[in-house]
């Protein structure tokens, strides 16, 4: 055997490739199914992403543009190790972290603030991908529920959250029914981003790599969190004891998701956009005072006015 | 600007290889790597435990993985597993019944004569675990006496390369469960296919066999403590070396490759009655790996009995539980996924702490402004 070969485009042998695409196909024809496939080991850990990773050295096509996030920020460790693996093993990608510049986007825990197009295609990674694995630990049992649309066990425990706490208490990975039938978990993104799911416009593939299942949510389709007719789903609250909605510390958005640290010189608690590339171009365009001329940050005020929806 | 907590993520993993890297190295002047070769040889339990878990028998990447993972098992696993991701599945190989084993070592717990004798081998069941202390400077001359003695002060041997296997024995004498035709099925790759239960045999047998030792060992000891109760007797333990056939290209005429090490156990359980008209008869479990590893040998046979209880009657306790045993077993797996908890999750801490806040306010109701988006 040959031990110093490169490795060809894409790292994954080309019967691999095949395979994903052929699942992907399966999965966006029956929205929110999760399509088992046989989910090869890549060179980094299960559970950092090897789904996704799957699913864009699959899909990713040379002189295309990618962006890679982790919790919204493109410098984060683990997406900086996942864009330097994909630039290594797929010459002539070209990465941005200018979310509108790019074809695909692979991210952990979050979906961008600015809307995403019809050209794009989201890839998220996904640790557990069956909602139902709260309320039944047997994946025999839970295909069979998923089948019937058996969905009453987790209302069930979305009703006694109701009764011992007067509201859901699921933080994320809210369960998400996907085009009136296959009930999903749409990866631990926050309740903030689920309703960016509805009507996408662009193609969102979910790749659970250790689990061994592909699902979608295809571009322009229903996606539904599940709640009771009087039980409104909420988003996370970002409203400070003045009734005020929190502005980001950085670049004073107050239409986006937040993160809040303590500021270890001032001792209090400060926030700050999750989305970084969000936050640097609202930040640039408002110094510019170009902020309502520019498209971009139009269409990111648009998704957000649907999250607050 | 204090927002290090997740930004120069490039930088920081670059100083995090180098500094491990460093120490790999860090005796400097007065240290020597060490050869893939050395590992191979000096190291042959570790190396076999890595070529076992990592699935693709490759002696020389198997040695390298140990080497640039510092020792650790699971990753040196792991390194392995995701070299074989590049490489296609060109052949298959016709199965064999493990008699072709050209043996190492063969011993049985069920019968004293065995037809061709038990044959220890290399082992150290019956060895005191006491320090040797003499090897704490072993110099290169001592080193390299050793192995000269011992070829010298071996006789002649007339033992033949293989043996008949014990079981044949019992099942001639109908003692056993006659072979069914499964093995003329085409057996469950998993590493093309994934595993939808219920799952064949095959499948969870070939799971076994990459399986990660440790975790194997812990629930089929829960199943001999009492959580099951399989009571195995090892018919027989073999390790030896599997000649591999192959298809040759132009004639396709089966022709040997190579051989493989490998470790192979069948236990006997105690009997079952079984379906009306048919005499009871012993229950077999089978277990086989690449390398010298006879503990994660004898623990598959024992979950292969005990998984095949449970695909049979239902599982009743957790060794018997097909989903349980095969999707809690892999290291490469369950050591990801640990791992996977260092990484940030501070949007879905931010979630958290977002409904703990709320649900904490009590019973009344929330301000309507920041409610989402609800059908």
């Amino acid at each position: 055997m040959n031990t110093s070969e490169a490795t060809q485009f894409g790292f994954l042998d080309e019967f691999a490739k095949k395979e994903i695409r052929r699942t992907v196909l399966k999965a966006i024809a029956i929205p929110g199914y999760q399509v088992p496939y046989s989910s090869r080991e890549m060179p980094m850990g299960r559970g950092f992403g090897t789904g996704g990773l799957q699913l864009t050295l699959s899909i990713i096509g040379r002189g295309q543009t990618l962006k890679v996030i982790d919790q919204g920020s493109d410098d984060s460790v683990n997406a900086v190790n996942l864009r330097g693996f994909i630039e290594s093993v797929c010459p002539s990608v070209n990465t941005t972290t200018n979310t509108a510049d790019a074809d695909l986007i692979q991210s952990r825990h979050r979906i961008p603030e600015l809307a995403l197009t019809e050209n794009q295609v989201l890839v998220l990674q996904v640790p557990y991908p069956d909602p139902l694995v709260i309320v039944e630990p047997s994946e025999e049992k839970r295909k069979i529920m998923h089948g019937e649309a058996d969905y009453s066990r987790l209302l069930v425990k979305l009703y006694e959250d109701i009764v011992h706490f007067d509201e859901v208490t699921i933080s994320h990975r809210y369960p998400t029914c996907i085009n009136g039938h296959y009930v999903i978990d749409p990866s631990p993104i926050p309740r903030y981003d689920v309703p960016k799911l509805d009507q996408s416009k662009a193609l969102v593939l979910l790749g659970a790599g250790r689990e061994k299942k592909i699902y979608a949510v295809p571009p322009f389709t229903d996606a539904t969190p599940l709640v009771f007719d009087d039980q409104p789903f909420h988003i996370e609250n970002f409203i400070d004891q003045d009734g005020q909605r929190r502005a980001c510390q950085q670049c004073g958005s107050t239409e986006s998701f937040l993160d809040e640290y303590m500021d270890a010189e001032t001792q209090t608690l400060v926030f700050q956009c999750s989305d970084t590339d969000y936050c640097t171009r609202y930040l640039s365009s408002r110094n510019n005072g170009a902020l309502h001329s520019n498209t971009e940050l139009d269409n990111s005020a648009e998704a957000v006015e649907l999250a607050n929806d | 600007m204090s927002y290090v907590a997740i930004k120069g993520g490039g930088t920081a993993i670059s100083g995090a290889e180098a500094v491990l890297e460093f120490l790999r190295c860090r005796e400097g002047d007065e240290g020597e790597s060490v050869s893939v070769n050395a590992i191979e040889h000096q190291l042959r339990f570790l190396q076999s435990r890595v070529i076992s878990e990592g699935g693709v028998y490759h002696p020389k990447l198997a040695s390298l993985a140990i080497k640039q993972s510092l020792g650790d098992t699971l990753e040196a696993a792991f390194a392995l597993r995701a070299y074989r991701s590049t490489k296609p599945r060109l052949l298959e190989s016709p199965t064999h019944s493990g008699g072709e084993l050209r043996l190492i070592r063969r011993i049985s717990a069920s019968f004293k004569d065995i037809i061709g004798g038990q044959m220890l081998g290399p082992s150290t069941d019956y060895s005191l675990r006491m320090m040797r202390m003499e090897l704490l400077n072993e110099s290169p001359e001592q080193f390299k006496q050793v192995a000269k003695d011992w070829l010298q002060s071996m006789p002649e041997s007339d033992l033949p390369d293989t043996f008949p296997k014990v079981l044949d024995a019992l099942r001639a004498e109908g003692l056993l469960p006659d072979v069914t035709s499964e093995r003329d099925g085409v057996p469950f790759d998993i590493t093309r296919e994934p595993l939808v239960f219920p799952v064949p045999r095959s499948a969870a047998l070939s799971t076994m066999a990459r399986a990660e030792t440790g975790s194997m060992l812990g629930i089929a000891y829960s199943n001999m403590r009492g959580y099951g109760d399989i009571h195995p007797t090892v018919a027989e333990l073999r390790v030896g070396y599997l000649p591999v056939m192959l298809p040759h290209p132009i004639t396709g005429e089966l022709t040997e490759v190579g051989e493989i090490l490998m470790t192979e156990c069948e236990i006997v359980a105690m009997f079952e009655a079984s379906e009306e008209g048919h005499k009871p008869t012993f229950k077999l479990g089978y277990g086989a790996c690449f390398g010298h590893n006879e503990v994660k040998a004898i623990s598959m046979a024992i979950l292969d009995r005990s998984l095949q209880v449970g695909m049979e009657h239902g599982p009743s306790n957790p060794s018997e539980d097909p989903e349980f045993v095969l999707l809690h077993i892999d290291g490469v797996d369950s050591m990801g996924f640990c791992s996977h908890y260092k990484m940030p999750h501070y949007v879905t801490f931010q979630s958290d702490m977002d409904r703990l806040r709320s649900t904490r306010k009590g019973p009344t109701k929330m301000s309507t402004s920041n409610v989402g988006a609800s059908k």
